[in-house]
């Protein structure tokens, strides 16, 4: 062995530097050659050591052995930074000899390795980094709770964290302490995790129970095993009943320009869909635009895209209104014929000009992400918006038809058109506003339906049978039964779709409507009277 | 006005003018003779050589005819437009196909006494709505009886609760789609959405020759002139008459003491069983039938057929078919981009300028023609 070589020589200065500088440094050159040579026990235990007292040396070993940039050559352990070896130990440029081998990490230690660094980095890191570093922490004491893992976690709590990485951090801490000696420490841990109230606890929990001798901790596993499936029931109907509202609410948004267009006017508009479709792309040529011009201000393109996809849809619906529609008020088998040809022409349209292929509408980061109810209720933030904007476009629509000029010369040529002309309306110039109306709020559907799903030329037609059966079955004439009758379906759907599957409940909803029409030909909610 | 002509009946006219007897003689020649002579005896080089395409093409679009001609009696002579017709005629389809994928045997990839896609979901046996598909007999029983009885339930609910109009058609359309929905799903025993294919034979006999192309031609020719007589005898009749006057005015009808339920009832389910005849002579010919039929869209496509030639003419909706498919077939081959576009100005035009379809504009030309 080449005592003197230069390598040698620095190893040797290595170590007396170790010994007379401060005695945090804790990597140590035996550490890093078990790391290095070691089998799989060694190897963990030293990470799990390192972890526990970790310096800068030693982090960086740990993380270049994951990411496989670690080389040994004799007793010499070098990390390589951008293909340039340095010795593990200080840091100094070496350089790297023929005899040089890359130390292999199996998968096992590879998950070692992830949960040590993530012990490393949950200190003093920011709050996003202490946040995945805690939850990757959780996942591997979750899978292979550990006793070895324990320093690491406890350091880490011992520090300064945000509140929901140290929440993460002490079930991950409750995990390992389940397979404890201590029997105290294991109800302790029990009762922990039953406060928890995560799904993931559960396979844990259920574990402990077939191997657990102790009476009070078998008694504090069953009662957490309880309180975690009550709540896990209530999480999931929760979870339905969002997924219900929320396809109501784009139900009713996709319906809401149909009810003024059909239910005020009685107007059949086949080409609904595509306006809703030319709504999207409108929102997509926005965003396009802010982009390329204004990517500062990338995250508020929505608030441009909605009055844009307003004001094209809108305009759309105008044109055809004074074009078409308008000479087969009364007709309103023609009409539908009419509608239909004119929406198999905006289809190819937006197909000529933007292409058959699908367009990337990119949600703005505030939409994006999701909030956590309850340990296990995960409610995506673009359908929330939904919701929201849902109701806010339908109070809206409600406010202009009961309180302005507009509105009450809607309704008056709704009721009687000859009466509403002879008191001086312009029924014919209303019908065109009234038409704009319904289908710019076509287009703000379409710009809501751009967050949540594929943006392509045929876009409306995945929602006209759905937006007509809402019209049908609310009834016609008013917007209360649109609102009633896109939640019910929505909510129906996806309570069959939870038992039954998605195509089935579609079906099922179908046929239902099918049904209740043959009852109730007017809708659920009639005009009465002298008003129908 | 004297007071006998208020209380006669008006005299029912000949099924078919002398002219009338005439063009369906020489139709009936053209479709039996002509074309087998032009496309098995001429030779191949001739310019008068009806190519296999052609014969394929022609024979599709009678299929077409024979489903414009089953929406003019219930939209045209009943005034109720239909949009879940393409229902019918891939139900009628697929009892067709059902019996041809039997007829495959062990020819299939899979070599295997089940259709292939059966092998491929790993299916052991048939399931129980195959039963019949071996039989030709039961299987022409089925192509009338199982798009007829779901249009009679359907219809006798919907007629019941005196659903009309455009409630009805968006009723029937959303029936097409929820039938659309159901034979996408593999379990349903359908194919999925491959739906069937690869057929091999029909009645033991190879299914792909110039001679069974023919036959299927002549078949299809022959059907279509014999509804066409059926429905100009309907129409013609007293029953025709009351559906005439439910389409002009329902209310009166039943204040004279008419029951419009068994009329309109009667005319929906005839209406859907021409459908399904034709959905099951348009199988073999073209090779395929997948759900697709049932969608929306090719049921509305089917409407605007009978409104191109003209409604409430027999003769219309056939020409109608033969004008828009004729120009599908060429446009979509040889102007993709333009078809829609021709397709979607066809609706509004014929809705806006032509409410009487092509046959009442030959007519106005005509009558202006020999006024002056």
């Amino acid at each position: 062995m080449r005592l003197f070589s230069p390598s040698w020589w620095s190893a040797y200065l290595c170590a007396l530097w170790l010994l007379t500088s401060s005695v945090a440094h804790a990597l140590t050159a035996e550490q890093a050659l078990t790391l290095a040579r070691g089998d799989s026990d060694e190897r963990i235990a030293t990470i799990n050591a390192i972890a526990a007292k970790p310096d800068e040396r030693g982090a960086a070993l740990l993380s270049a052995l994951g990411e496989g940039r670690v080389r040994v050559q004799g007793e010499q352990v070098l990390v390589m930074i951008n293909d340039v070896a340095s010795d593990a130990l200080t840091g100094t440029a070496l350089t790297l000899g023929d005899s040089a081998e890359e130390v292999i990490v199996n998968n096992r230690i590879r998950s070692a390795l992830a949960t040590a660094l993530a012990g490393i980095e949950l200190v003093g890191g920011t709050p996003e980094r202490q946040r995945a570093a805690a939850l990757t922490l959780q996942r591997t004491s979750f899978d292979e709770p550990d006793a070895d893992q324990l320093p690491v976690i406890e350091r880490a709590l011992a520090a300064d964290l945000v509140a929901d990485a140290r929440q993460n951090l002490e079930l991950a801490q409750s995990a390992v302490l389940l397979a404890s000696e201590d029997a105290a420490q294991r109800l302790a841990a029990a009762q922990k995790l039953g406060e928890a109230r995560k799904a993931i606890v559960r396979p844990l929990l259920l574990q402990r129970m077939e191997s657990e001798s102790d009476a009070d901790v078998k008694s504090a596993l069953k009662s957490a095993l309880a309180d975690l499936d009550r709540s896990l029931t209530i999480s999931s109907a929760l979870g339905q009943a969002f997924t219900g509202i929320s396809l109501g609410s784009i139900l009713l948004l996709a319906a809401l320009g149909l009810a003024i267009t059909y239910g005020l006017m009685g107007v059949i508009n086949m080409a609904h869909g595509e306006l809703i479709m030319i709504g999207a792309y409108a929102t997509w040529l926005v965003q396009s635009f802010f982009r390329e011009a204004l990517p500062g201000l990338f995250d508020w393109y929505l608030l441009a895209a909605l009055p844009v996809a307003f004001l094209a849809s809108a305009a759309v619906g105008a044109l055809m209104e004074r074009s078409v529609i308008r000479y087969l008020y009364g007709r309103p088998l023609e009409t539908l014929l009419a509608t239909w040809g004119i929406s198999l022409l905006l289809m190819q349209m937006v197909r000529s000009l933007f292409g058959a292929q699908n367009v990337g509408v990119e949600n703005p980061v505030w939409m994006s992400g999701s909030v956590v109810l309850m340990g296990n209720l995960t409610l995506p933030w673009n359908r929330i918006f939904i919701i929201v904007f849902a109701a806010l476009v339908l109070g809206g629509v409600a406010l202009l038809i009961a309180r302005t000029r507009l509105g009450l010369f809607v309704r008056g040529v709704t009721q009687n058109r000859p009466i509403a002309a002879c008191m001086g309306v312009n029924t014919a110039r209303i019908d065109t506003y009234a038409f704009a109306l319904g289908s710019g709020v076509a287009g703000l559907a379409g710009c809501a339906l751009s967050q949540i799903g594929n943006v392509g030329p045929d876009l409306g037609q995945n929602y006209i049978v759905d937006s007509f059966m809402v019209v049908v079955l609310g009834g016609v004439g008013q917007l209360a039964g649109t609102v009633y009758a896109a939640l019910g379906l929505g909510l129906l759907n996806k309570f069959i779709e939870g038992q039954a599957g998605a195509v089935l409940a579609k079906i099922a909803v179908l046929v239902f409507i099918i049904v209740f029409i043959q009852k109730r030909p007017q809708g659920i909610f009639a005009l009465k009277g002298r008003e129908a | 006005m004297n007071t006998k002509s208020a209380v006669s009946l008006p005299v029912s006219g000949p099924l078919l003018t002398r002219g009338g007897w005439s063009s369906f003689i020489v139709a009936l020649l053209v479709v039996c003779a002509l074309a087998p002579a032009l496309n098995l005896l001429v030779p191949e080089t001739s310019p008068f050589h009806l190519s296999g395409y052609m014969v394929g093409l022609l024979g599709k679009i009678m299929c077409y005819a024979i489903a414009a001609l089953a929406i003019d009696l219930i939209w045209g002579y009943t005034g109720i437009l239909s949009l879940g017709h393409g229902l019918f005629f891939a139900l009628g389809g697929y009892m067709m196909g059902m019996y041809l994928m039997r007829q495959i045997g062990l020819d299939g990839n899979y070599k295997s006494e089940l259709p292939d896609f059966m092998v491929f979901l790993d299916w052991k046996e048939l399931p129980w709505h195959w039963a019949l598909s071996d039989s030709f007999i039961a299987t022409l029983f089925l192509i009338v009886l199982v798009p007829g009885g779901v249009a009679f339930v359907f219809g006798y609910f919907a007629f019941r609760s005196r659903i009309k109009g455009v409630y009805f058609s968006i009723i029937t359309q959303a029936l097409t789609f929820a039938a659309l929905l159901l034979f996408f799903r593999n379990e349903t025993g359908f194919g999925g959405n491959n739906g069937f294919t690869d057929f091999k034979r029909i009645l033991d006999l190879p299914i792909a020759t110039p001679g069974m192309r023919m036959a299927l031609f002549v078949i299809t020719g022959l059907t279509l002139l014999g509804f066409f007589l059926w429905a100009r005898w309907l129409v013609n009749s007293k029953f025709g008459r009351v559906l005439q006057a439910i389409r002009d005015a329902e209310s009166r009808v039943m204040f004279c003491g008419y029951n419009p339920l068994p009329y309109k009832l009667t005319i929906w389910t005839i209406s859907a069983v021409m459908c399904g005849v034709a959905g099951a002579l348009y199988v073999p010919q073209v090779g395929i039938i997948n759900p697709s039929e049932m969608s929306p869209a090719a049921s509305i496509e089917m409407a605007i057929w009978a409104a191109v030639g003209g409604r409430a003419t027999l003769i219309g909706p056939i020409i109608g078919a033969f004008i828009v498919n004729g120009a599908k077939s060429w446009l979509t081959v040889a102007f993709p981009e333009v078809w829609l576009y021709f397709l979607g100005g066809l609706f509004i035009v014929v809705t806006l300028f032509l409410p009487q379809g092509v046959v009442g504009l030959v007519k106005k030309l005509r009558g202006k023609g020999t006024q002056p």
